[in-house]
C-alpha cells in the first residue's frame, strides 16, 4: 500500500517538476492552449458547424467572406466553387488533421520502438539488417517516398497515412537504438538481469521508460511533420479524396481560383498553419522540459 | 581522410543497393500486372502482351530480372518512358539543371538569411529582435510551403503583377545549346532582357523553397552560437578585455558554424521533397514536376528510375557533405 502511494507521489512530484520547466516557454503555453481548442473543436464539429461540410448550396458558389461585399451571413468565412460552407469545412478538416497525426504516430512509434528495441537490444547482425533497412527509406526525400507508396496502395488518406508512418519510423527506430545502446550497459540493467528478468521485460519494463523522453518529443514534432505531409499529399490529389474536408485537398480545389477568390486559398492553408505550428511549439517547450541537460538545477 | 572516404563509402554501399531492391521492387508491387501497365492504358492484345513480357523479362526468375536491372544501370540504362519513348536517364538530365538552378538559388538564400538571423538573435539573447526572428523562424519551420507559394502568387502576381505566375524564362527568349541553367544561358546569349526575365521567374520558387531550410538553419545557428558562448574559452576571451564583436566573430563563430554545416547538408535532401511541391505550384520544369507528372501518368519506368536518381543525388551530396565535415572537424576524422 505505502509503496503504491509512494510512486503516486513520486509521479506526481515528476509531473509538477515537469509543469514547472514546461510552463516557463510562454510559446509552449500558447501551442498547448491552441492544441486544445483544436481538439474541442474536432470533437464537437458537428455541433461548432453552421452547416453540413458536404451540403452544396447551388445558390451561392464562391460567396465571399460575410464581411466583403457580396458577402452573405449564412456564411461567415465564405463558399467554395461548388457552394459549400468553408468555415464548416474548416471545421471538420480539424478531425481529419488530428486524426491522420494520431494514427500516423502511433503506427510509427510503435513500429519504430519495436525494431530499435530489437535492434539495441539483441546487436550483431539482427541490427546491422534492421538499421540498414532504415537507412535505405531515409535515403528518398520523405515525401517522394510516401508519394512513391500512395501511387503503389492507391490513393486515398488510410494509404496516405500508412506511407506517411513508414517514413517517419525510422526516426523512432534510430532514437530507441541510440537510448537502448546507452542504458543496456548500466548497473539497473545489469541487476534487473543479475534478479532473473527476462528478454522482454529488461526491454520494455527495465529499459524502455528510461529512453522515453526523447521519444516524446521526436513523437510531437512528427505529429506536425504528419500533418504537413498528409496536407501534401491532399494537395497533390494523392491523400484525402473529394468531398473529405481535408485542408491539403481543399488547397487542391482551390487553386484554379486563386486570382478571383483569395477565401477558398487562405483559410485552408492558415488552418494547415495554425495547427502545426501549434504543435510544434508544444514540441520545442517538451524539449526543453525534458532534456535534463537543459535544466537549470 | 583517404580511409574515411573509404569507410563512408563501405557504409554507403548496401544503402545504394537497398535503394535499387526499393525501385525494382516499386513496378513489381503495383497492383495489377507489370506488363500491362508498363504498356499503358491502351491495352494490348495477347501475343503482344507475350512478347513484351519476355522482352521485358517478366517472364524470368526475379533474382535474374533484378541482376538484369543492376547490369542495365551500370550502362546508364534506366529504362524507357511510357509517355516520351525516350530515355528515363535522358529526361532526367534534361530537366535536372532547372532543380539544380532552383536548389541552389533556394539554399544560397537560406544561408544568407538564416546564418545572420540565428547569429544575431543568440547574441541579443532573450532581446525584442530574439524573440520575433525566432518567432518567424517558427512560423516558417511550420509552413505548409505549397500554401506559402499560392499566397507569394496571389501577393506579387496577381495583385502587385511583379513576378511571373509560372515557367523559368518568357517565352520570347530561346536559347539552342544552352548549359540547361537559366540564369547562365540568359546571360551568356546577350539578348536583351532575357536575364532579367530568368531571374523574375525564380524569386518566387526560390524564397518558397528557401522557406523551411532558412528557418531550420536560422535555429540551428543560434542554438550551435548560444552553445559556443558558453564555453570557458570564449569567456577567458572576454576576461582578456576582447571586444564583444572580437570574441564572437574570432572565436565563437567558426567553432558555432561546424554544426550548421551539416545542417545545410542535410537540407538538402529536405528541399529535393520540398522542390516537388514548389516546381507543381510555380510549373518549373525541374525533376520534381516530372515525377508528379509521371506518378500521375502512370509513366512507371519513369518514376522508377527517378526515384532511383533522385535518391543517388541525395546520397551523393551527403557524402560530399560527410567529407567537408570531416575537413573542417578534424575530430570527426579520426574518431
Amino acid at each position: 500500500m505505502t509503496t503504491s502511494s509512494d510512486t503516486q507521489s513520486e509521479r506526481g512530484r515528476a509531473l509538477r517538476e515537469f509543469w514547472f520547466y514546461f510552463s516557463e516557454n510562454r510559446g509552449a503555453v500558447i501551442g498547448l492552449g491552441i492544441f486544445v481548442l483544436l481538439l474541442l473543436t474536432a470533437v464537437f464539429a458537428p455541433l461548432l458547424a453552421p452547416h453540413d461540410p458536404i451540403q452544396q448550396y447551388r445558390d451561392f458558389l464562391l460567396t465571399p467572406p460575410s464581411w466583403q461585399e457580396g458577402g452573405s451571413s449564412q456564411f461567415l468565412l465564405g463558399t467554395d466553387a461548388v457552394g459549400r460552407d468553408l468555415l464548416s469545412r474548416l471545421i471538420f478538416g480539424a478531425r481529419q488533421s488530428l486524426i491522420i497525426g494520431a494514427v500516423v504516430v502511433t503506427i510509427a512509434v510503435t513500429g519504430g520502438i519495436i525494431l530499435g528495441l530489437v535492434s539495441g537490444f539483441f546487436g550483431g547482425w539482427v541490427d546491422t539488417v534492421i538499421m540498414r533497412v532504415m537507412d535505405v527509406i531515409l535515403a528518398f526525400p520523405s515525401l517522394l517516398l510516401a508519394l512513391v507508396m500512395v501511387a503503389i496502395l492507391g490513393p486515398g488518406l488510410m494509404n496516405a497515412m500508412i506511407a506517411i508512418a513508414i517514413v517517419l519510423q525510422p526516426h523512432f527506430a534510430r532514437l530507441t537504438r541510440a537510448a537502448v545502446m546507452a542504458e543496456k550497459e548500466r548497473e539497473y540493467v545489469m541487476a534487473a538481469r543479475v534478479a532473473g528478468a527476462g528478454r522482454i521485460r529488461l526491454m520494455v519494463r527495465t529499459i524502455l521508460p528510461n529512453c522515453l523522453a526523447p521519444l516524446i518529443v521526436q513523437g510531437t514534432l512528427s505529429f506536425s511533420s504528419a500533418v504537413l505531409d498528409a496536407a501534401a499529399l491532399g494537395f497533390l490529389g494523392m491523400g484525402a479524396q473529394p468531398p473529405l474536408p481535408e485542408w491539403g485537398t481543399m488547397l487542391a480545389e482551390a487553386r484554379e481560383f486563386i486570382l478571383s477568390a483569395w477565401w477558398v486559398v487562405t483559410f485552408p492553408g492558415l488552418a494547415i498553419l495554425i495547427t502545426v505550428l501549434a504543435i510544434n511549439l508544444v514540441g520545442d517547450g517538451l524539449r526543453d522540459a525534458l532534456d535534463p541537460k537543459l535544466k537549470r538545477s | 581522410m583517404i580511409r574515411f572516404l573509404l569507410g563512408k563509402l563501405a557504409y554507403l554501399i548496401p544503402t545504394f543497393i537497398g535503394i535499387t531492391i526499393v525501385a525494382f521492387g516499386f513496378v513489381r508491387l503495383l497492383p495489377g500486372d507489370p506488363v500491362l501497365l508498363m504498356a499503358g492504358e491502351r491495352g494490348i492484345s495477347p501475343e503482344r502482351h507475350a512478347q513484351l513480357s519476355a522482352q521485358l523479362g517478366f517472364d524470368r526468375p526475379l533474382v535474374v530480372q533484378y541482376l538484369d536491372f543492376i547490369g542495365g544501370l551500370f550502362q546508364g540504362d534506366f529504362g524507357t518512358s511510357l509517355a516520351t519513348r525516350r530515355p528515363v536517364l535522358g529526361e532526367f538530365l534534361t530537366l535536372f539543371p532547372a532543380t539544380v538552378e532552383l536548389s541552389v538559388c533556394a539554399i544560397i538564400l537560406a544561408t544568407l538569411i538564416g546564418i545572420p538571423l540565428g547569429i544575431f538573435a543568440a547574441i541579443k539573447r532573450g532581446s525584442a529582435f530574439d524573440q520575433v526572428s525566432m518567432g518567424a523562424a517558427l512560423v516558417g519551420y511550420s509552413m505548409p510551403i505549397f500554401w506559402w507559394g499560392l499566397l507569394l502568387i496571389i501577393l506579387f502576381s496577381g495583385i502587385l503583377g511583379w513576378t511571373p505566375v509560372s515557367g523559368r524564362i518568357d517565352l520570347l527568349y530561346f536559347f539552342r545549346n544552352g548549359t540547361g541553367f537559366m540564369l547562365i544561358d540568359s546571360l551568356m546569349s546577350g539578348q536583351k532582357g532575357a536575364f532579367t526575365s530568368a531571374v523574375s521567374h525564380l524569386i518566387l520558387p526560390s524564397i518558397v523553397l528557401a522557406t523551411i531550410p532558412m528557418a531550420v538553419i536560422a535555429r540551428q545557428s543560434r542554438s550551435a552560437m548560444l552553445e559556443v558562448l558558453s564555453e570557458d574559452y570564449v569567456r577567458t576571451a572576454r576576461a582578456k578585455g576582447m571586444s564583444a564583436w572580437r570574441v564572437v566573430g574570432v572565436h565563437a563563430l567558426r567553432n558555432a558554424m561546424i554544426p550548421v554545416i551539416t545542417t545545410i547538408g542535410l537540407q538538402i535532401g529536405v528541399m529535393m521533397a520540398g522542390a516537388i511541391l514548389t516546381e507543381t505550384i510555380f510549373s518549373w520544369p525541374g525533376v520534381g514536376k516530372w515525377m508528379i507528372d509521371s506518378i500521375s501518368r502512370r509513366d512507371y519506368p519513369s518514376v522508377q528510375g527517378g526515384l532511383l536518381l533522385i535518391a543517388a543525388v541525395v546520397m551523393i551530396v551527403n557524402l560530399i557533405v560527410d567529407l567537408l565535415y570531416g575537413i573542417i572537424n578534424p575530430r570527426i576524422r579520426h574518431s
